[in-house]
């Protein structure tokens, strides 16, 4: 039997990152009003990109998914501060671009140009708790929007690789079994897999590069973490390795991601420099 | 210098009091600090950078001849690194921070004009058998090194490295230290990483000279990256779960763990009135429900202030002189001054305390505590609150109306207790003699006012 699923995969993005919203709320890791306010301000900073550069819309389903990311990774003890993190993540796909492609993930730049930039912004890797039942329904429902979303082998690269390294690390320390599961049962880590790392947009054209990047990035973040203490190393690393993302589609060549949305309207393909 | 100490906690509470009450209107009655709990551990972390002053305050009841502790530390300790503390000023801490009652007092309903009055008011403990130190040949065949080896204060205190987990608890046990049989799969992971051990007991000749009936706590200043507490060391010869306080003093904010939850306690709830006189046993019976909810794996927060001021205050703020004594080592200057002076509500290098309460076991907790610090500058405190009910006459129409709010009030009072400790309705209402609701106005028969 076949579920009549959406045609664009950012439906199912939205409906499961608002969902995650709506349990944060509830476990008292979102403050309430973050959402609404992370995505009205991604979706007027996009407006206002797209007058600005005269391009035709591309519609708001991905200033929604930023606003959402932004709102359930971004912490601050200042209301305006998570906001202005989703507004400097859209502006980033607008100004920050390397061949007609933009360099960060929107999310991951917001949360991270923020931490940077203040003290007032910070990533609570593990608010979620270690509720597996609740893990299992999140990775579920993740993956049947990766998969939808096409690009799913990366975010399955990147958990193959980083289970590997953390299962590696617990036998090295002869920990108990329950360290690896305790490690692996993060919510910041879902989000992150299925939501930050596998955004089609800013991911390697190839599937060779994908999986080479998702290694490599799991690499570098467990020795951040491990080796250097880095709270959030995968955040961090993710942000810190973008720019190597144009480097491994000149040596590995593969074909542009377009949303299945927009590569039916014939104005969007003529701009395909276009942001979404 | 304990006279001037005195002298210097009176002045704070004369100039602080006027300021908490125009802010809160409450009186501060009741605190719930750590000699609540049987097996709780204190612990203050002082961290700025990659700067750490760690101070550990040995809960220990036993024979001070079977004293002994051993702690995995980031990097080798030097002589100058240790400092034997006060434990006045961990009571001090763990007072100031504490859960805590308040209450306000209703206002005459009579009479409007005075409505506006203000209320009318982690380390494991090892026991020595016995004294044998082995030579050095000996421990070099275990892979253990002594390192070092000072006394300081009442403590014979050795830093240890080691290659083999198996080849340092035998060198613990020919040493003479009882440590527990599960030591080894414990001690492994430390030693994988490259942590050094600081083992420290009692010299009872020394510790006879300083005249205290106690030990005192154990402070050691280091630089490390890892912001942490090993806490599974002493799982192994624990039954049961173990209460640890941690007390963090940070320059940014409010410090949260990375890898366990970090939950606020439930807070500002209406409470009925007996509760004064069993605060202790209300606010376990609360901390007992929130742990069981968050499936006792959280750790909680109590307390985050900016260490210059508090309000309520359950005891005064630290004087700049005993967060130094905390380890507080980026306050300078004149040490003498109390720490509100310099700055009111954040700033200029003021420390944000953080009151962390873990309750923790093998097996929910498989991993030592990682913590980070956050901007979080907001004030958060357990505070519970008591309504005192106004006792005077009440022979007006707001008076009346007055005594219809109290019923539903106390209704309330009763419905959120319930839901905070898990105790039964029966018990509550029991407990509220005259206050339960419905059962004042039964007890007053209709026609006592009439012809007054």
């Amino acid at each position: 039997m076949r579920i009549p699923l959406p045609r664009d995969p950012r439906w199912l993005q939205i409906a499961f990152l608002t969902s995650f919203v709506f349990c944060g709320v509830a476990l008292g890791a979102v403050p309430p009003e973050q959402a609404p306010l992370t995505v009205a301000a991604a979706v007027l900073t996009q407006i206002l990109c797209v007058r600005i550069r005269r391009l035709p819309s591309p519609g708001h389903l991905s200033p929604v998914i930023t606003g959402l990311g932004v709102a359930l990774l971004v912490r601050s003890d200042l209301a305006w501060l998570p906001p202005l993190a989703a507004s400097a993540a859209i502006a980033s796909k607008f100004v920050i671009r390397w061949k007609g492609k933009h360099l960060f993930n929107p999310a991951n730049f917001g949360l991270c140009a923020c931490m940077l930039a203040t003290h007032h912004a910070w990533a609570s890797p593990s608010q979620w708790g270690q509720s597996t039942m609740l893990i299992l329904l999140f990775v579920a429902l993740g993956l049947a929007v990766v998969v939808r979303a096409l690009r799913s082998d990366i975010s399955f690269a990147f958990l193959a690789f980083w289970a590997a390294l953390k299962a590696a690390r617990v036998l090295w320390l002869g920990q108990p079994f329950g360290v690896l599961e305790h490690e692996l049962a993060t919510g910041s880590l879902i989000v992150f897999t299925f939501f930050m790392i596998s955004d089609p947009k800013t991911t390697p054209d190839s599937r060779a590069g994908r999986v080479l990047f998702a290694g490599v990035v799991a690499l570098v973040a467990f020795t951040a973490q491990h080796g250097f203490w880095v709270t959030n190393a995968p955040l961090w690393t993710l942000f810190f390795l973008a720019p190597l993302v144009p480097l491994l589609d000149r040596v590995l060549r593969g074909v542009r991601y377009q949303w299945p949305s927009l590569a039916a309207q014939p104005n969007a393909q003529l701009h395909p420099a276009g942001a979404r | 210098m304990n006279r001037s100490l005195l002298a210097l906690g009176a002045l704070v509470v004369s100039l602080a009091a006027p300021r908490s009450a125009h802010a809160f209107c409450g009186f501060y009655v009741g605190k719930a600090g750590a000699e609540l709990y049987n097996e709780a551990s204190k612990v203050v972390l002082v961290r700025d950078a990659n700067r750490t002053v760690l101070t550990m305050s040995a809960d220990y009841k036993g024979s001070l001849e079977d004293f002994a502790l051993v702690v995995p530390v980031p990097t080798l300790i030097t002589r100058e690194q240790i400092h034997i503390g006060d434990p006045k000023l961990i009571q001090r801490i763990d007072n100031y921070s504490a859960p805590r009652l308040v209450k306000y007092m209703d206002p005459d309903p009579c009479n409007v004009r005075r409505y506006e009055n203000r209320a009318g008011g982690a380390p494991a403990a090892a026991p020595m058998k016995q004294e044998r130190r082995l030579s050095d040949a000996a421990s070099e065949a275990l892979g253990v090194k002594v390192e070092a080896e000072y006394t300081v204060g009442e403590y014979d205190i050795v830093i240890l490295s080691a290659k083999q987990s198996d080849g340092l608890e035998t060198w613990l046990r020919q040493s003479g230290y009882q440590i527990p049989d599960r030591a080894e799969a414990a001690l492994r992971p430390y030693i994988k990483q490259g942590m050094k051990f600081f083992v420290a007991k009692v010299n009872l000749k020394a510790q006879k000279e300083t005249g205290f009936s106690y030990l005192r706590p154990i402070q050691i200043a280091y630089e490390s990256e890892k912001f942490m507490l090993p806490i599974r060391l002493g799982m192994a010869n624990a039954h049961g779960t173990q209460d640890l306080l941690v007390f963090t003093l940070t320059k940014h904010g409010r410090v949260e763990s990375t890898n366990y939850r970090t939950v606020k306690m439930p807070t500002d709830s209406d409470v009925p009135m007996f509760v004064k006189d069993e605060f202790g046993k209300f606010y376990k019976a609360v901390f007992d429900k929130a742990y069981k909810a968050h499936d006792r794996r959280a750790v909680f927060t109590e307390y985050t202030w900016n260490a210059s001021w508090c309000d309520p205050c359950a005891d005064t703020p630290l004087t700049q002189d005993e967060l130094r004594g905390l380890g507080v080592f980026w306050l300078g200057g004149d040490a003498s001054r109390p720490a509100y002076r310099t700055s009111y509500g954040g700033g200029s290098g003021q420390p944000m305390i953080t009151r962390l309460h873990v309750r923790y076991d093998a097996e929910h907790f498989p991993e030592d505590l990682v913590f980070q610090e956050t901007g979080d500058q907001q004030n958060y405190q357990a505070r519970y609150i008591l309504h005192v009910p106004f006792t005077g006459n009440l022979e007006c129409p707001a008076g009346q109306q007055y005594k219809q709010q109290l019923q539903t009030r106390h209704q309330h009072e009763a419905d959120t207790l319930a839901q905070l400790t898990g105790w039964s309705h029966q018990k509550i209402l029991d407990s509220m003699g005259a206050d339960a609701p419905g059962k004042s106005a039964a007890e007053e028969p209709w026609y006592k006012g009439l012809w007054k």
